[in-house]
């Protein structure tokens, strides 16, 4: 769709520069990095340069100086074709970067943006715990005041980049729980789990970096989908982080991280609408091709009105997408448009790489076709960033706040 | 180092087309249009050449409809410098009209190298670049697969069936550029964004007159259907006595 309500002719551009890239140095890919789940680093290294690791940030910091519309638009065209490389994208500049933009000091900024939003190194963030999932203000790592630095324990778990990440942001408690106040966010830092691998290619590790001592990455997750993308454990043992890497004020992490995760929701909502469109398009080319009983599958009602039903909700989930991005940059409210948006693209990914998958028959459920590979990639959307249940919740809230307004 | 390239809007003849109701166009709707494949591989040569030496300019130019400056900004994304939009409202198919066009904007420009693509892969004529480099009197060099430039000459190699000839020429000079120099690289997203600040000029096409005209475009026509004879190697004779009797292959 062309969109010509959101989009410019520069949008038109990052949108055809990223369709090339995704299918010269994608597609060639996605099939393998998803078989041997190894970390996508060669199109890391290709990403950088073109400036998709850090779209929306200014060019004084590094980044692309582009527009939050072009920033979703490249999550959308890469999922389209492999979602590990448009989670990666999103994970690393919305949880990675994001925070440090946005509630980071002048000097946190200058100190660490420009190394993330180039792509020399990877970002990611620390929020959930085994106790803490759906519910963050269960928080249990620690984090405790020595005068001139904190010393934090706990552990972090499914963190992307845990691994081949070198700056995250993650949560302590300063004070005592139960609930949402005493929660802190601080920049903490390690080395890269594949440095033979980034010193070869020159991305992924910063030398010049000081790194907190106590972090480390835990056991990488085997995951059912976005298989190259690198989730872990990100684990705190008597890490030493100065309080000048406290980010943003003290005992105010859970509201900033909140807003954080709104503006990830419309990010895997770009993920997710992607996923569907990729799917949606081999299922068109596959049912116009494949022949059964003298003709085209694609001439079946039972076969067409599905690829009806997926075009017109494909086109509903667009809208929603682009709304919420729209709002989010023109400054308006978009919490709950966000989360619509969220919560619809996810499960019309699901939906549709099923259908996908159904119109293929018996081949869309091996591995010589992506479709399979999609219908698997679709499944966290509905989890990650927020389950859907708390999409609900959260769309309840503000629906049933109206009434009381 | 100062380099033009000339670069043509072409729409993407890997996608469906259908011919216009004149049946003398392709019929527009539904094309996608971007630089020709070889004249991509053109603006990366320019861009490599000034990068290697360390300074000079890859000037963009293109002629046609208000359209071919999303084509120029690509190229300005790229990495040219600048942009020359020669406005004309159609595309004459004649090569000598449009190297007319080309070589009254760039014969006095100064320019150490015009480089054009080997062929526009929507025409395939093969012959503006030749034709520009006559109608400027500079020597012309087509469809070479390498490039140097060292003290004002130039070297370039050319691909022939099995063998690779190597040629020295004088500058200024105009050179049509084949695959092999270098894939074009994407506009990066600063480039993109730069793309809007540099400088785009937009002049009337002096087109020459043009004396050839496409009279009709055709699809060929449709191949009759296969036919299956029989099976295993009970059906190679058969197979054999067609290839040789309808088929005339053997
Ligand atoms: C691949 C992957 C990558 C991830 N990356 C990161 C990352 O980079 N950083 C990070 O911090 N986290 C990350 N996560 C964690 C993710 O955000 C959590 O998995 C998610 O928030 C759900 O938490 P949980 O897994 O503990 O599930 P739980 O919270 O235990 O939920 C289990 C089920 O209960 C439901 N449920 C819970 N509460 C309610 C309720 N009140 N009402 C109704 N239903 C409810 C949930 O919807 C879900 O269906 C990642 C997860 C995955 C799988
Ligand atoms: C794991 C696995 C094990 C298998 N084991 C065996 C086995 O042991 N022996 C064996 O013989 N086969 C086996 N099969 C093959 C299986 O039976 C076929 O895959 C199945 O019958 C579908 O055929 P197809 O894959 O060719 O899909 P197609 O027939 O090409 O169907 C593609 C899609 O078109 C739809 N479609 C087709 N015709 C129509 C129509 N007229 N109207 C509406 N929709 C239509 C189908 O429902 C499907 O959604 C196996 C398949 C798998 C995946």
């Amino acid at each position: 769709m062309d969109l010509p309500f959101y989009f410019g002719e520069e949008h038109l551009q990052v949108r055809e520069m990223v369709r090339e890239f995704a299918r010269t140095e994608v597609a060639p890919v996605a099939k393998d990095l998803d078989r041997t789940s190894e970390f996508l680093w060669d199109n890391v290294a290709k990403m950088g340069p073109l400036g998709l690791l850090g779209v929306p940030w200014p060019e004084e910091l590094g980044g692309a100086g582009m527009d939050q519309l072009s920033y979703y638009i490249v999550l959308h065209e890469l999922a389209k074709v492999d979602a590990s490389h448009a989670l990666t994208v999103s994970a690393h500049t919305n949880l990675g970067t994001s925070p440090i933009v946005d509630f980071g000091t002048q000097a946190q900024r200058e100190r660490y943006v420009p190394l993330l939003a180039s792509g020399k190194v990877l970002g990611g963030f620390g929020l959930t715990e085994p106790g803490a999932g759906s519910d963050a203000g269960g928080t249990a790592t620690t984090a405790v005041d020595k005068g001139d630095h904190y010393v934090l324990n706990g552990s972090k778990v499914f963190i992307t980049h845990a691994g081949v990440g070198e700056i995250f942001s993650v949560t302590a408690r300063t004070s005592p729980g139960p609930g949402h106040r005493g929660i802190t966010s601080f920049i903490v830092t390690k080395d890269s789990v594949d440095l033979d691998r980034c010193r070869t290619l020159g991305v992924g590790h910063a030398e010049e970096l000081p790194k907190t001592k106590g972090l480390r990455a835990g056991k990488k997750e085997d995951k059912m989908g976005w298989r190259s993308s690198d989730t872990r454990e990100l684990i705190l043992e008597d890490a030493i982080v100065p309080k000048e890497n406290v980010l943003g004020t003290v005992g105010e992490g859970f509201v900033n991280f909140l807003k954080t995760l709104d503006a990830g929701r419309i990010g895997i909502a770009a993920v997710s609408l992607g996923i569907a469109e990729g799917a949606y398009g081999e299922a068109l080319r596959y049912a116009s091709v494949r022949k059964q009983f003298g003709q085209a599958i694609a001439n079946f009602q039972g076969i067409s009105f599905q690829l009806a039903d997926m075009a017109t909700e494909i086109q509903a989930g667009t809208h929603l997408l682009y709304h919420a991005a729209w709002l989010k940059q023109n400054g308006k409210p978009f919490k709950q448009e966000a989360a619509m948006a969220k919560l619809y693209c996810s499960e019309l990914a699901m939906r549709v790489t099923t259908k996908a998958v159904q119109v293929f028959g018996g081949y869309g459920y091996t591995t010589d076709y992506p479709v399979e590979r999609m219908m698997r990639d679709a499944k966290v959307c509905e989890i990650g960033e927020g389950t859907s249940e708390i999409q609900r919740i959260v769309i309840a809230r503000n629906i049933l706040a109206s009434l009381e307004a | 180092m100062k380099i033009a390239v000339c670069i043509k809007r072409v729409p993407d003849m890997d996608l469906r087309f259908a011919i216009g109701a004149g049946g003398k166009a392709l019929d527009p709707v539904g094309l996608k249009f971007d630089i020709a494949d070889f004249d991509g591989y053109a603006v990366e040569a320019g861009l490599r050449l000034v990068e290697s030496h360390g300074s000079g300019e890859v000037v963009v130019v293109s002629i046609g409809p208000t359209a071919v400056q999303e084509t120029l900004r690509k190229a300005l994304g790229m990495g040219a410098h600048r942009a020359i939009h020669l406005d004309a409202a159609e595309v004459p198919f004649d090569g000598m009209s449009i190297a007319t066009a080309l070589a009254a904007e760039l014969k006095e420009g100064g320019y150490d190298l015009v480089l054009f693509g080997r062929m526009a892969t929507d025409s395939a004529n093969q012959t503006v670049g030749p034709m520009a480099a006559h109608l400027m009197g500079l020597p012309c060099v087509t469809a070479i697969s390498k490039l140097d430039i060292a003290n004002g000459r130039g070297t370039a190699e050319r691909q022939l069936e099995g063998a690779t000839e190597t040629m020295e020429f004088p500058m200024p000079a105009v050179v049509t550029i084949d695959e092999g120099l270098g894939r074009p690289r994407l506009p990066s997203l600063k480039g993109i964004m730069a793309a809007k600040k540099k400088p785009l000029e937009v002049k009337p096409a002096q087109l020459g007159a043009a004396n050839l005209t496409v009279d009709v475009i055709a699809f060929p026509p449709d191949r009759p259907p296969g036919r299956i004879i029989g099976e295993g190697a009970d059906a190679v004779p058969e197979l054999i006595r067609l290839l040789q009797t309808e088929a005339k292959v053997l």
